[in-house]
């Protein structure tokens, strides 16, 4: 498949973890006081595979160019919206509208692209930023006719839906993969414990070893390394006589298109779109979690978009009663003392800890969780004497 | 061309909260060369200030009133806030009632201190790193700022009334000799207008009149022979961080009466006060002001009547779209100082 052996083990071993995730996500039987902690039902898995699809694709811009955009989310945006009016339009089989929003994303993303990188550093942040925004207020009042406004966008029964023909009385629109629906699990109980497998889980997860395969193959070509070297000097570049800019413009429709294709999913889900998905607090997340897992390294988005997704959802659903039972064992007055002390940043405070975490991860990992893995990894292993690790900075002789 | 001028004058006050903001970015961004995301996160700890002192103000405790007696003759308990115990019933009201403007006392020391906490504690870590860096980490701190404020103040905004003063409209039609009712305007946003022209210009005096503010003009220009020279500047780009706090959080404070402040009302203001800064030109202080008049008046332009009806939609875009068409067609921004940034 044109990957070294390294690359080939980390594919299967991402592989392996999308096919076992129903199992993996879910180690804690039914009805347990730690059932809460299991991620394993539909909803959860396929929001972790389609946010690891838009992470993968903006660390190829981020982490490989060092450009930061801060208005991700509005290609995001644009690819759900192309894709509900492809099932208003069309049909609800999702194939045609996850193209289409690939298609669609690209082509806004190469207009975008055309206009912010000509300029860089902050002023690419904020060109992005202004874009984003633009698209979100636009959406959110005049373009109500297309994007539904505040109300947002549904299939509906009398949509046109040319190749589907008349729904059956009392039917609802559905998406399907040729029949295939969605939202159709088929649940295994062993013992306590239940699986649920969903097929549109396992689309996306398909769709995103696929993503994934192609940004090893973007890493490992000359295209990746001329894209590292926008990163490391593009002065110098310029100065050899290349133009950068054709490469970083590649770069930003690739990441706009695999937001696109991000988007196009999150339609295929759950078939209903909102403006509030442009918002640019929904770019600050993608940024939050490739850096995160760590920028410019293959696996760490994925791992910071699944850490993201999962502890959102698990961290936000604890409640007092919950902590309160936790901590039960203990001497009444330090019970309450850790309740009080821990419930800030539980249930509806999930955000501060998300915060304090970025912090901590900016400030003192900044290659992320991946980082840190390594570093962990070398304090057991400690085979060749500390010195001459490659550390991945390149010190710009001027 | 009474709405000319109602225009005008509406779009002074978000010009000036804009101004303010932008103005604040500014003096970190030209002395510390830091990008400061969580400068929005100040705004709006500033408008918080303003809500703790009116709460602070009105904290009471019960007394039983014995010339009131409720329905089954029992004297009744009322609420006495403790200001009255102080300064008696008829000054402890109008203390209450003056709260935003005195906030601005209770806002400065914290304010400041809030930013010499931030640039010590935090920002002086990151001069070296790239400025993505500076951006993430910062953005990361008002996430944290924000969700702070928002566990102890929660998520609704909390209404903090003008002076009872201040509460009526201006009519300046009648003044300008046009017909009476054309042209209102409402006293708070006058007051807040006025404050932010003062607050602009004594930063401009401080900077330009005092000997602190010329040695911190000349850091800016060139750090490295100032501090060759034997001073030390990185104290004073400290004290100058502080001073950017304080007339984010001033801004704060005053708006509290146009807008009722909840927790996320500084990333709002931010992202607009960033492109003030880009179109202003990065680095130059006359030209974010300037910029955050311009597109505030430009803003308040585009969401007339005459102009949505041809452009749908243009005001809720303008600022941005100026903000492209400016960067594309002047890079630098409208007064920004070459080799600012341009790399």
């Amino acid at each position: 498949m044109g990957l070294n052996k390294r690359d080939v083990t980390l594919l299967v071993i991402v592989a392996i973890l999308c096919l076992f995730a129903p199992f993996i996500l879910n180690p804690f039987p039914e009805g347990s006081a730690m059932a809460q902690f299991n991620a394993g039902y539909p909803d959860l898995m396929q929001r972790l595979v389609i946010f690891g699809i838009f992470a993968i694709g903006f660390n190829i811009l981020f982490g490989l160019t060092g450009y930061l955009s801060f208005g991700h989310a509005a290609f995001l945006g644009v690819g759900s919206y192309a894709a509900i009016w492809m099932m208003k339009l069309l049909t609800m089989n999702v194939i045609p509208a996850i193209i289409i929003s690939v298609l669609v994303a690209g082509l806004f993303s190469l207009l975008v692209g055309w206009i912010s990188l000509r300029r860089s550093g902050i002023y690419f942040s904020i060109l992005t930023l202004a874009f984003a925004q633009m698209s979100y207020s636009l959406a959110y009042s005049v373009l109500t006719p297309i994007t539904g406004g505040e109300t947002g966008l549904q299939p509906k029964v009398n949509d046109p839906r040319i190749l589907d023909g008349a729904l059956a009385e009392g039917q609802t629109p559905r998406a399907n993969l040729f029949g295939l629906q969605m939202n159709q699990s088929y649940e295994m109980a062993v013992g306590d414990w239940v699986f649920t497998f969903n097929a549109g889980y396992y689309l996306a997860a398909i769709v995103m070893l696929i993503a994934f395969y192609i940004s090893i193959r973007i890493f490992r070509s000359p295209f990746g390394m001329m894209l590292r070297a926008v990163k490391s000097n593009q002065q110098r570049l310029n100065y050899t006589g290349l133009n950068a800019k054709p490469y970083t413009l590649a770069a930003f429709v690739i990441s706009g298109m695999y937001a696109g294709l991000a988007g196009g999913l999150l339609v295929a889900m759950d078939t209903q779109v909102g403006a509030e998905r442009m918002f640019w607090t929904a770019s600050g997340e993608v940024v939050l979690m490739t850096i995160l897992g760590g920028a410019g390294t293959l696996i760490g988005p994925v791992l910071g978009a699944g850490f993201i997704k999962y502890m959102e959802n698990i961290v936000s659903k604890i409640n007092k009663s919950i902590l309160e039972q936790w901590f039960a064992f203990m001497p009444d007055g330090i019970e309450d003392l850790l309740v009080t002390l821990v419930y800030p940043f539980i249930g509806k405070g999930w955000h501060l800890t998300l915060g304090i975490l970025f912090m901590l991860v900016v400030i003192f990992l900044p290659g992320g969780l991946v980082e840190g893995g390594q570093r962990v990894g070398r304090l057991f292993k400690r085979k060749k004497p500390a010195g001459d690790k490659p550390d991945g900075k390149t010190t710009p002789a001027e | 061309m009474d709405a000319i001028i109602l225009q005008i004058l509406n779009g002074l006050d978000k010009g000036s909260a804009y101004a303010l903001i932008a103005l604040g970015l500014t003096l970190i961004f030209g002395t510390l060369g830091v990008v400061n995301f969580a400068h929005g996160a100040l705004f709006m700890i500033g408008a918080f200030c303003a809500v703790t002192l009116s709460r602070i103000l009105t904290f009471s405790h019960t007394v039983i009133d014995e010339t009131k007696k409720d329905f089954l003759g029992n004297p009744l308990k009322v609420e006495v806030p403790y200001i009255y115990d102080i300064f008696g019933q008829a000054t402890g009201d109008v203390i209450i009632d003056w709260a935003v403007p005195i906030s601005i006392l209770f806002a400065i020391p914290v304010m400041v201190a809030i930013g010499f906490a931030m640039e010590r504690g935090l920002i002086k870590h990151f001069y070296k790193r790239p400025h993505a860096d500076q951006i993430l980490v910062t953005f990361g701190l008002a996430i944290v700022l924000q969700e702070i404020i928002k566990y102890f103040y929660g998520a609704n905004p909390i209404p903090t009334p003008a002076p009872a003063a201040f509460t009526g409209s201006f009519d300046f039609g009648a003044m300008l000799g046009f017909d009476p009712n054309t042209i209102i305007y409402p006293y708070w946003r006058l007051v807040y207008f006025a404050f932010a022209a003062v607050i602009i210009g004594a930063v401009f005096a401080f900077l330009q009149f005092t000997t602190f503010g010329m040695v911190v003009r000349a850091g800016m220009a060139d750090r490295e022979t100032v501090g060759l020279l034997g001073i030390n500047i990185d104290k004073r780009f400290t004290i100058m961080f502080g001073i950017a706090a304080a007339v984010a959080g001033l801004a704060g404070v005053m708006y509290t009466p146009i807008n009722s402040p909840n927790y996320h009302m500084g990333m709002d203001f931010l992202v607009l006060s960033f492109v003030v800064v880009v179109v202003g030109g990065m680095g130059s202080l006359s030209g974010a002001v300037l910029a955050g008049f311009l597109l505030g008046v430009l803003e308040s332009f585009a969401s007339m009547a005459v102009v949505l009806e041809t452009l749908p939609g243009i005001n809720q875009i303008i600022i941005y779209l100026v903000a492209i068409i400016i960067l594309l067609t002047r890079p630098r921004g409208l007064m920004g100082r070459k080799g600012v940034m341009e790399d």
